[in-house]
């Protein structure tokens, strides 16, 4: 009834050769679970490690072993649906979900069906655009992860290796409620910032901590809903650009030329950016779930909840209101430092006492694109929040100009050191005393006779004087003193 | 003292005691009479000669220092259904094939932390699908008791047939069970033995392979009444390694042999009295009833009004459960393989060699009933039942303590006459599976022969966790009884 949330304007849609389409999705998000180990196992969750190294006897689905249920995981699925605003249902069940597979070794994954953990919530979702839409959540429920397949060791054997196995995963259901690749992409963004706030996921996309299955139909505007196809095992936010804009397109051109689309699951080819049907003889499985005879169901008490919820950290959205209302921060820099959660415990450090609009500019502008450039994080930031802060005091001191200020960045990424003995070392203070400036002014004046002539006729020539002085102060000379000793000698001009 | 393989337990641990024979004497006399009579009875699978020795000396060693515990030098058979370190561990099938566990279930565990020596495995049906030990990839055990008169193989009953025959054999003074629906009772009755179901929950299932996890549940099998209580209370308690285990005291069971059950309300269900049922049954029945209203206990007349469906919803939960518990036997990591041209042959073919036709009916059936199209017409229909039963033993408990019941349609029959026809040997659980479904505590209390001399059992149900009284009125009733002939020794 209420299948779709919005309809979006003609801007966000796909023109077709017969018109406008739209495109709706829905994603599954897999989100590993932070915790020492396993969902039912006391065997390490970490990630890597030796082949077979992080498996118990429960893993290794041993005869006669038993589930037990690690009290940690539920916790933070709990600490996750609080942070994305949804119920968390004081009852679930775990459900046995059959197939033959041999990273598979029970025979069947514990998973939760008809009772999740966590039932409905939502996730607001700036879109670069500057709007922001709402995405539903439609319920989340705990599982675990298969092993790993390795099959280019040995020519006709495959090897298995079972350190994923019993990982404990998240299943994150949105409705349908993203209309583009633009909105998906800010969508799973959105959602891991939110899940690394809350330290229940690591978000890392390319060691599969994070990984996505995308729905997606088209539809001609006004019409029911078409037939989705699913989009498996996406592991980055470009591979699902590309994806929807790929299978949307396809979609598109079949209905077109009056084909009809099948439900069926597809995978993407990262080295095509194709998608194309995994193994179409495969039938539709049935999955025989039936309640865990080996756990009992999940009973949660309100007790429990509300001291998760006490003990939550500020999540995005409210960290971007706050430093909107108390920073005086544009809604745009707010919500580009709120996207990475270690940005906002650098800035807030920087921005004590200082102008901080100033700073997240510095962080924004110079700090992210150094970051980037390098693929650093900022939690390892050559630039300490400490020594950015002194760059910034010092600009306003101005005992040096913003322009050196960035030469001074870049000698503290390479060499580091206290900024403002860096600046007397490197002699890089501006240069106030007018006497040396009127010195610097005489010689360019004296040298560039044809110039002046120019200028009496062309005032916007004074520009030119002022780089020359700067140029010739080794970039010391304050810009504001240069222009004012020049409009002074040069008194023909207008003020 | 001159057969010491006849002693019960609590003999046994006086004697010990008291010095007047060691752990190595007994466990020896067990040894030479398994070597004499397991060809014949083939009750054992493997005999762990070693293991027992040494576990005897360290018993020995222990009562020389006064230190001896519950069951210090007592040897005890252990079902192939639970893991243990020493030995192989099958489950009665060829698809775990020479499985050699690395760790030891929690209830054997328990008793060797008492002072129990092990003497080998036990004979069982494959994975504990079967009511007369014949669906065992190692062939059936062979009931001690015959016919008067004749020497047709008798089933012992399954499927802790062989812990049931081992222990009438006096191949073991005791013998760890497990019992689904009935597989502890249903043995115990045909070789005139006692035996205890307790309830849900009581004894771990960590370490024992699973048949219907919602179901199964350990227990032990031995001569007397007290040998019972005294191995339980070795074996129950909490583990945090089964969630379904129940974290309460274990009480002890032998003080609660007073054998007094004066103003003991027993209940008699009046649907267990089934019109097809023989006389022989009928009539023990009834002497049961006498001999508890005669040591003053009241008799009360009770209804189980769901019964009849017991049978058939134990049918679909346990194929449902099982067919995803012997999920994991697939050829990858242990056991049995099959090799084939690729994954899925090498499933199918592991499969097909390695599970025997009983275990493959029931893996078909449960896959049928929990499949997506009759789920709900099966399934889901049978829990509902299982709730209904569940509420008709909670009514009957408002009004008596325990319930006594027959616990076989009929005495030991030949082999070969039930495995042609499923549903017959099905019908042998028929007094035994409501128990499981209720996960209520039961017991086998051997209770007379019949006119082939063939022994005859009673059933007496209790409420949830109310051990200490199904003792009490099973002492009461076995005193009662007296001591079942013994069958002619035949088999050494």
């Amino acid at each position: 009834m209420d299948e779709i949330a919005h309809s979006p304007p003609h801007s966000k849609m796909i023109q077709g050769i017969s018109g406008f389409w739209e495109v709706v999705i829905g994603v599954e998000v897999h989100a590993q679970v932070l915790s020492k180990s396993k969902l039912f196992s006391r065997a390490s969750a970490a990630f890597g490690g030796q082949p077979n190294s992080h498996v118990s006897l429960i893993d290794a689905a041993m005869p006669g072993m038993l589930p037990v249920l690690n009290e940690a995981c539920v916790s933070q699925a709990v600490r996750t649906g609080l942070g994305l605003k949804a119920r968390i249902n004081h009852r679930s069940v775990f459900e046995r979900k059959h197939y033959f597979y041999p990273d598979l070794p029970q025979g069947y994954q514990i998973s939760q069906h008809e009772s999740p953990i966590i039932g409905e919530g939502h996730v607001i979702v700036d879109i670069p655009d500057g709007t922001s839409i709402t995405v539903r959540i439609e319920r989340i429920h705990l599982e675990q992860d298969a092993g790993k397949l390795i099959h280019d060791r040995y020519p006709s054997y495959s090897c298995l290796d079972m350190n994923r196995s019993g990982v404990a995963l998240m299943e994150i259901v949105s409705r349908p409620d993203l209309r583009s690749a633009k909105d998906t992409k800010a969508y799973i963004g959105k959602l891991r910032t939110i899940l690394r706030y809350l330290e229940t996921c690591d978000g890392n996309m390319e060691q599969g901590s994070l990984r996505a299955d995308v729905n997606l139909s088209v539809r001609r505007a006004g019409e029911p809903l078409g037939t989705r196809c699913e989009i498996k095992n996406l592991n980055s936010i470009r591979f699902i650009g590309q994806a929807i804009d790929y299978e949307s397109r396809r979609q598109i051109a079949v209905l077109e030329e009056n084909g009809t689309i099948n439900q069926e699951t597809r995978l993407f080819d990262s080295k095509t950016g194709e998608t194309r049907p995994m193994r179409t003889k495969e039938s539709v499985r049935d999955y025989r779930y039936f309640p865990d005879p080996d756990l009992l169901p999940l009973e949660i008490s309100q007790a429990y909840i509300d001291e998760i919820a006490s003990a939550l950290p500020e999540l995005p959205d409210e960290k971007k209101s706050r430093f909107m209302s108390d920073y005086g921060l544009k809604a745009y820099d707010a919500s580009v430092l709120v996207a990475d959660r270690n940005a906002t415990f650098f800035f807030e450090e920087v921005a004590q006492g200082r102008d901080a609009r100033m700073v997240a500019n510095w962080i924004i502008n110079e700090l992210f694109g150094r970051l980037k450039k390098e693929a650093l994080d900022i939690t390892i930031s050559p630039v300490s929040a400490y020594q950015l802060g002194s760059i910034i005091d010092l600009v306003v001191e101005e005992v040096i100009s913003s322009k050196i200020a960035k030469d001074l960045f870049e000698i503290i990424w390479i060499e580091g050191g206290e900024p403002r003995e860096v600046v007397e070392a490197h002699g890089l203070q501006q240069m106030t005393n007018t006497g040396e400036i009127e010195k610097i002014i005489d010689n360019v004046i004296s040298a560039n006779p044809d110039k002046m002539e120019k200028i009496k006729l062309k005032p916007a020539m004074i520009g030119w004087f002022v780089g020359q002085v700067i140029k010739k102060s080794g970039g010391k000379a304050n810009p504001q003193i240069v222009d004012r000793i020049l409009r002074k000698r040069f008194d023909f001009l207008p003020l | 003292m001159d057969n010491l393989t006849d002693m019960t337990i609590a003999a046994a641990r006086e004697g010990l005691r008291r010095g007047e024979f060691s752990a190595t004497e007994l466990t020896e006399a067990y040894l030479v009479s398994i070597e004499a009579s397991n060809g014949a009875i083939n009750a054992y699978v493997l005999v762990t000669h070693e293991i027992a020795r040494e576990m005897a000396r360290g018993a020995d060693d222990r009562l020389r220092r006064g230190e001896g515990r519950a069951l210090e030098g007592i040897p005890l058979g252990i079902k192939d259904m639970f893991c243990t370190r020493a030995g192989i561990t099958q489950a009665g099938s060829r698809i775990l094939n020479s499985f050699k566990p690395s760790y030891e279930s929690t209830v054997s565990s328990n008793l060797w932390s008492d002072g129990a020596v092990m003497l080998g495995k036990l004979n069982m049906d494959e994975f504990g699908m079967g009511s007369s030990n014949e669906t065992s990839c190692f062939g059936p055990t062979i009931n001690p008791y015959r016919i008067k008169g004749t020497d047709i193989p008798l089933t012992a009953g399954g499927s802790s047939g062989g812990s049931a025959a081992a222990v009438a054999a006096r191949l073991c003074a005791g013998a760890l069970g497990t019992d689904t629906g009935g597989s502890i009772r249903q043995p115990g009755a045909l070789t005139g033995i006692v035996g205890i179901k307790p309830t849900y929950g009581r004894c771990s299932r960590w370490g024992m392979i699973a048949f219907v996890s919602s179901l199964d549940q350990a227990g032990p099998m031995a001569r007397t009444v007290r040998d019972c209580a005294i191995v339980l209370e070795s074996m129950a308690g909490y583990d945090p390694k089964d969630s379904t285990s129940v974290d309460m005291p274990v009480p002890a069971y032998e003080s609660a042999l007073t054998g007094d059950v004066k103003g003991t309300r027993i209940g008699i269900p009046k649907e267990y009295r089934l019109d097809s049922m023989p006389a022989e049954i009928e009539q023990i029945w009834q002497r049961g009833i006498d001999w508890l209203r005669d040591a003053g206990a009241e008799i009360v007349d009770v209804s189980l009004p769901h019964t009849r469906y017991a049978l058939p919803a134990y049918y679909i939960l346990a194929p449902a459960e099982s067919s995803s518990n012997l999920l994991r036997y697939d050829g990858v990591r242990y056991g049995f393989r099959a090799e084939g041209d690729d994954i899925v042959s090498m499933y199918e073919n592991t499969r097909t060699i390695g599970f025997g036709p009983e275990v493959k009916r029931r893996i078909m059936i449960g896959t049928y009933v929990l499949s997506s199209s009759f789920c709900s017409d099966h399934y889901l229909k049978a829990r509902k039942v299982r709730t209904l039963i569940h509420q008709d033993f909670e009514r009957a408990f408002e009004k008596v303590d325990v319930l006594l019941t027959p616990v076989t349609p009929s005495a030991a029959f030949p082999l070969g006459t039930s495995t042609l026809d499923p549903v017959r040997m099905y019908h042998n659980d028929i007094f035994t599976v409501a128990v499981n479904i209720a996960g209520l505590p039961a017991m086998v209390v051997p209770s007379g022969v019949n006119a082939d001399g063939l022994p005859l059992g009673l059933q007496v149900i209790g409420r949830a966790f109310d051990e200490p009284t199904l003792f009490r009125v099973g002492e009461v009733l076995e005193s009662a009884a007296g001591p079942l002939p013994r069958p002619d020794v035949w088999w050494r």
